[in-house]
């Protein structure tokens, strides 16, 4: 083999995937694979995050940000009524005073009970495990907004302008994080997790908790990791490390 | 007698300007950049079944790339003036034009992007 179709073959694999320095170790992550054209949202993946609230500061809103940008959500000034996709909740424990912040977002539940509620059959689960609302056929009703037991869900009140071409959103529609299912399906990821990494403390990470091999099973096989409210048995498919 | 004549000849004078009338008429809109994905009177015919079709498909289903897509009617379809895209549902372009004149009111827009690319101008 001449030198530079080993160089070449090294390039190839570095465009097709993971480069392995070393057994567990990977120096560049393979890139999450756009799903063919014309090929539906399987089963055989379930997208989830998991969030290092120790890693996240209680004065960062960038995955906040990048959410309003990339799902085009205006700010209005009047936040009891302002769409919000995510937020970030800080919480303290009175005993030990301890304080620390992280944020929320729909918990792309298993089994989720806004879904469960829905008389039109709008709240859906997707067969990727992406809990989504159809507004073709959402009346709103809001049932689903009072059946979140993490309050994800957001209703427009007004007449919309300036909507994203991927994120259609009109008056009288319930709405809520879709886990920027149009980036999911053209193999990014969150913008969230996007904005986390690049401005934020990289507390976010995405991935397919159905593959043993993605960086987000590998840790959270061998690392403690926690639910909110887990208590419910909603099995959501948002983890968070520190609380 | 004589009245009839003088009807019927007038009719038959008025019948061709009449058809020209007629051809003229309807609803005038910009031309699309670009080849369709299926035949103008299929379309014409079709449309809102293959948007619902596909929109079903792609929401529920995660189904992309599929060739009857909202966006891409709004990106071969939206006109340009002054270097901006007129938003598709405005008076007199292509959506518009006709379903005003055939008083059919569609719902797509109070959501849906009105220009091609990321939103609406």
């Amino acid at each position: 083999m001449t030198q530079a179709s080993s160089r070449r073959d090294l390039l190839k694999g570095a465009v097709l995937g993971a480069v392995a320095i070393a057994p567990g170790l990977t120096l560049i992550a393979p890139a999450a694979q756009a799903r063919p054209a014309g090929s539906a949202a399987s089963a055989a993946n379930r997208w989830g995050l998991l969030i290092d609230t120790s890693k996240c500061d209680a004065g960062c809103t960038a995955c906040v940000d990048a959410c309003k940008t990339e799902m085009g959500l205006p700010a209005l000034d009047r936040p009891a009524t302002d769409a919000q996709y995510i937020r970030k909740v800080d919480v303290k424990d009175p005993k030990t005073g301890h304080q620390h912040s992280l944020p929320v977002m729909c918990q792309h539940c298993a089994k989720p009970p806004c879904v469960d509620v829905c008389p039109t059959g709008a709240s859906m689960k997707r067969a990727d495990g992406i809990v989504l609302v159809d507004r073709h056929i959402c009346i709103g009703c809001r049932y689903c907004m009072m059946a979140c037991p993490y309050k994800a869900r957001s209703f427009a009140h007004e007449d919309q302008s300036n909507q994203k071409a991927h994120n259609p959103r009109g008056k009288g529609c319930v709405e809520g994080c879709t886990l920027c299912v149009h980036r999911i399906d053209a193999g990014g990821r969150p913008a969230c997790v996007e904005a986390c990494a690049d401005t934020g403390r990289a507390a976010m990470i995405f991935g397919d908790l159905n593959d043993a091999n993605s960086e987000i099973s590998r840790r959270l096989s061998k690392q403690a990791s926690s639910r909110i409210r887990a208590d419910l048995g909603l099995d959501p498919a948002i983890r968070y490390q520190g609380i | 007698m004589g009245m009839r004549v003088v009807m019927l000849a007038l009719l038959l004078v008025l019948m061709p300007w009449q058809g020209a009338r007629a051809a003229e008429a309807g609803p005038q809109f910009p031309k699309a950049q670009g080849q369709c994905v299926e035949d103008a009177g299929t379309m014409r015919r079709h449309h809102f079944d293959f948007l619902k079709h596909q929109r079903d498909d792609t929401m529920r289903e995660g189904i992309r790339g599929a060739k009857h897509s909202l966006k891409d009617c709004v990106s071969c379809h939206a006109a340009h003036k002054d270097g901006k895209a007129v938003p598709v549902n405005a008076p007199g372009q292509f959506c518009a034009a006709c379903h005003d004149y055939a008083a059919v009111s569609v719902g797509c827009f109070t959501c849906h992007a009105t220009t091609p690319g990321e939103g609406k101008p």
